[in-house]
């Protein structure tokens, strides 16, 4: 009897011990003291894992300082932000911040942030995080990739805790957008860091080499292995601030798994072979030949029309004359003449090169804006057809002559030659530099394709501004004007074309830089877009820039995968890896 | 008898081939850089001799492609017989196009447009692969050439050098050529192009690509002349000339040149595959002669992507082109080697030089 009794005691204490272990590790459902969000419209499957891969490893994985492609794709993963700028609809929505307001005069933010929730490793999140946050990202000494992005105007944005869950951020300067600033700002744990950051070894902290443990963040995953050159494996926050319409708590996927694959060629492989579940942007080539399986085989393409990467050609406008590039400078008299550039933009086969570059997944430009950019692209740009005897006629205009033998010459009887920087790692720029040497050809032009490693393009055109002409492309990352500021002014770091000008040389540049200068002050969107629409106009109708064509955002899936969404912005495929689920269940197999 | 019907045959052929190249302009139906937009990494085109009703025609004729669906190059092709164009042969065509001015040439043959005649189908950019591929073959047969006798004349001054007049000046060319041959050439030739000015011509291309495989391989044909020189001066017949008192000129033009020229001429033969595979490898990299001027290797380059590797075999084109043309080569070195009796000169050499 005795002995009976024991024995239940033993089993109870036992079961509350495993009751204990479960609600420790796992919390179910979300507990009513959590601010949670809803999330989603379609009720997903628990459980399994994704197959993702990278192309290189991941250098850190330290938000405060990443800067490359693979660390920022897994920290979108691990970590949070405040406001979220959702690829999908290229909208704000909340975040960890539930609610915000906006003073009248637009220069006085106050956030009110999510109660109850926890970081991935249970610790508690409140307002101290946040600050904490700022005060590093802010910090000079730092050194953050994020410092430049938090400043306004020059000038530093102010954060204070007004509540244990409410945040006020001064503005030095009304600015239109502001809370998309809060996008991409990694919410970091006070307690985790607060010493590294006090003994000034915040930079060091979270390399590649840190065990998973000691990370933690407020994103859906966090980390569970790194195998350096093989794979990274994240597994599900169970602590995450998501919920479906039902009440699960996101993500549905027990792990996402990164395969480190080299090449695109090397993924597609993989993908075609089942071992990739999910690819992330592929070449128009590539995209052609898995097209030719789709059927046969378990997966699906999509083609989410274009992004909002731009390609162009441009000319070496920069001030030379401090330099001893004595053949470049000649040939920049040409290049200076507005009717050069037109005429060359007249000539390019825009088509043709979607054709024969993109297999027609492009979209051909004639501004900077591309059609995936929803929000601010001017519909009423003119899309001329490719002229040559308007590009013969416009070079005549400006003093340039055909030769008996068809060459091409100035008013001095100079050879119109020069040559087009490319890179041959990326195969679609040198086709397209390919293509326009053909097509300058039938002005007469002598036009040379001079493909060179990438830091040797990147070298001529930042440093040495020993080129004549290049074809690159950008990629915004948002579909926000403000970061494209740097670009279109003068004195921008990537005003490619001429980086030696810090005052306008021009009238229409002296009228973009107002522009853009401008826009950043106006609250009001319609008005905002009229001095955009303004600036790709000018840009179309002087051409500092060729603008050739946007490539569309092409990705691919399992059949299987639920709730894929490809954006044309962002992470394209796994921006919502928190909503995506194993539609059947495949789970066991893997 | 049969030796030397094997070393005309294969003399004879070698010549045709580069016959054939260098009248590309007869033989090419198109202009090599003629970028065809409308029919990317078209297939070959089928050659017909008899009509949908089975009737023979003497006359080969053509099915232009009609391009199924929007997306060329993508969805591929499909011949429409409906419009059937004969072949025509010798004819007189310009390749104009708006704006661009380019001669007149007699064709061996061609096809009234609409219709193309892409024998070996075209590339990426729409350019004929039959038209490239004589183009191409003057810049990768032509370079083998060229560097091959360069390297040869360079090996062969050196080597007689080396040999005949021996001491400090064979040890210094000797060692210069064991230097030469540990040198990593393809990063050499990464490193002067990267110094050179960007506007480098197809010529200018051209000549620095035979300039670095000829300057770099004169070690090899050096050393093996170096050989047969020192094996002949030990010969009795020299010593006797010697002892008569003849000069050294004499000597060399009379007795070891005749001896050295066969040697040199199967070294030539060895050379020039080896060089026009080094032209292939380079343009392949990027390296050599670059676009849009035609050549067997960067021809091939495109084949570095995935999705033209798998889905188009007739870019493969100049890649086999070389096969026989190497198979001829050898086959020429072979039958030389036993035309003029050479039996492994060198370890002839070696063995007398130890005893």
């Amino acid at each position: 009897m005795k002995y009976r009794v024991r024995f239940g005691l033993r089993i109870l204490i036992l079961s509350s011990l495993l009751m204990f272990v479960a609600f420790a590790s796992v919390p179910q459902a979300p507990k009513p003291d959590e601010d949670i969000l809803i999330a989603g419209d379609a009720a997903g499957r628990r459980g399994g894992r994704l197959l993702a891969s990278l192309r290189s490893d991941p250098k850190s994985l330290n938000p405060v300082t990443a800067v490359d492609v693979p660390s920022k794709q897994i920290i979108g993963l691990l970590f949070a932000d405040l406001i979220h700028i959702n690829p999908y609809t290229q909208h704000t929505e909340p975040a960890l911040a539930k609610s915000w307001t906006m003073s009248s005069e637009g220069k006085h933010y106050t956030l009110e942030l999510r109660r109850g929730i926890h970081f991935s490793d249970g610790h508690p999140f409140d307002a101290d995080d946040v600050v904490f946050s700022f005060n590093v990202y802010q910090d000079e000494k730092v050194h953050s990739p994020q410092r430049d992005l938090l400043e306004v105007g020059g000038k530093s944005i102010q954060v204070r805790k007004s509540g244990p869950y409410q945040v006020d951020f001064d503005l030095p300067q009304p600015y239109a957008a502001a809370e998309r600033l809060f996008d991409s700002v990694r919410i970091l744990p006070r307690h985790l860091l607060e010493r590294a950051y006090e003994e000034r070894k915040i930079s060091q902290v979270w390399g590649t080499s840190t065990a998973a443990s000691e990370i933690a963040g407020l994103g859906p995953f966090r980390l569970k292995q790194y195998v350096p050159g093989q794979q990274i494996v994240l597994e599900r926050n169970p602590y995450y601030w998501k919920a479906d319409p039902s009440g699960t708590r996101l993500p549905y996927l027990d792990e996402i798994a990164f395969l480190i694959v080299p090449t695109e060629d090397a993924e597609v492989i993989r993908f075609q072979a089942g071992e990739i579940d999910v690819l992330s942007r592929i070449g128009a080539d590539n995209y052609a030949t898995l097209e030719r399986y789709q059927r046969a085989r378990d997966y699906q393409l999509y083609d989410s029309g274009p992004g909002l990467e731009y390609n162009f050609l441009f000319f070496n406008l920069n001030d030379l004359s401090s330099r001893q590039l004595p053949a470049v400078s000649r040939k920049q008299e040409w290049f200076r003449r507005v009717e050069f550039r037109q005429a060359v933009s007249a000539a390019i086969d825009r088509e043709s090169i979607v054709r024969l570059v993109y297999q027609g997944r492009a979209t051909p430009l004639w501004d900077q804006v591309t059609p995936g950019n929803k929000l601010w692209i001017n519909a009423s740009i003119a899309q001329p057809a490719r002229s040559l005897a308007k590009a013969s006629a416009v070079l005549r205009s400006a003093g340039f002559t055909r030769r008996a033998d068809g060459v091409l010459v100035d008013a001095h009887g100079q050879v119109v030659e020069f040559s087009i920087l490319t890179n041959p790692s990326n195969a679609q720029r040198t086709k397209i530099a390919t293509i326009i040497q053909d097509d300058l050809t039938q002005l007469g032009m002598q036009v040379h394709v001079v493909p060179l490693e990438f830091h040797a393009v990147m070298g001529r055109i930042f440093d040495t501004y020993d080129y004549e002409a290049a074809v690159l492309g950008l990629e915004s990352g948002d579909a926000d004007p403000n970061p494209e500021i740097n670009v279109w002014t003068s004195g921008g770091a990537t005003h490619v074309w001429a980086l030696s000008e810090t005052h306008p040389s021009t009238e229409w540049q002296a009228e973009i830089d107002h522009l853009m200068q401008a826009q950043t002050a106006i609250l009001d969107y319609r008005k905002r877009k009229q001095a955009y629409d303004r600036v790709q106009e000018l840009i179309a109708q002087f051409d500092p820039v060729i603008c050739l064509v946007s490539p569309h955002v092409l990705v691919g899936g399992k059949n299987t995968i639920g709730g894929l969404k490809p954006a044309v912005m962002g992470d394209y495929v796994l921006w919502n890896a928190d909503q995506l689920f194993w539609s059947r269940n495949v789970a066991g197999k893997r | 008898m049969i030796r030397n019907r094997k070393l005309w045959l294969s003399g004879f052929a070698l010549v045709l081939v580069h016959l054939l190249v260098v009248c590309a302009r007869f033989f090419a139906p198109y202009d090599p850089n003629e970028q065809h937009r409308d029919f990317p990494l078209a297939p070959p085109v089928r050659v017909h001799f008899s009509d949908s009703r089975g009737r023979f025609h003497l006359r080969p004729f053509v099915c232009p492609w009609l391009v199924d669906g929007q997306q060329a190059g993508s969805q591929g092709y499909r011949d429409d017989c409906g419009q059937a164009s004969p072949i025509r042969f010798f004819v007189r065509s310009a390749t104009m196009r708006e704006g661009d001015i380019r001669k007149a040439t007699w064709h061996l043959f061609g096809v009234d447009a609409p219709a193309q005649v892409f024998l070996l189908g075209t590339d990426d950019y729409g350019r004929d692969l039959f038209s490239r591929l004589f183009y191409g073959g003057q810049t990768s047969l032509g370079a083998g050439l060229l560097a091959a006798g360069l390297s040869l004349s360079l090996g062969l001054l050196l080597g007689c050098m080396a040999g005949y007049l021996g001491s400090w000046v064979d040890d210094v060319i000797m060692r210069g050529a064991e230097l030469f041959m540990a040198l990593p050439w393809i990063y050499l030739l990464f490193a002067v192009r990267a110094f050179l000015p960007l506007h480098l011509g197809a010529r200018q291309a051209f000549l620095l690509l035979i300039g670095v495989i000829g300057v770099t391989g004169w070690a090899r044909p050096s050393r093996l002349i170096r050989g047969v020189i020192l094996s002949t001066k030990e010969r009795g017949y020299v010593l006797a000339a010697l002892g008569f008192g003849a000069s050294s000129v004499s000597i060399v033009r009379r007795h070891i040149l005749p001896e050295v020229s066969s040697v040199a001429l199967t070294q030539a033969a060895l050379l020039v595959p080896q060089y026009i595979l080094a032209e292939v490898t380079f343009s392949f990299l990027g390296l050599g002669v670059g676009e849009p001027e035609p050549s067997w290797g960067n021809m091939l380059a495109s084949l570095q992507t995935y999705s033209i590797l798998e889905g188009h075999w007739w870019m493969f084109a100049s890649g086999l082109a070389l096969v026989p043309i190497f198979l001829l080569f050898y086959s020429f070195a072979d039958s030389l080697q036993a035309h003029f009796q050479i039996f492994d000169v060198s370890s002839e050499a070696a063995r007398q030089r130890f005893s």
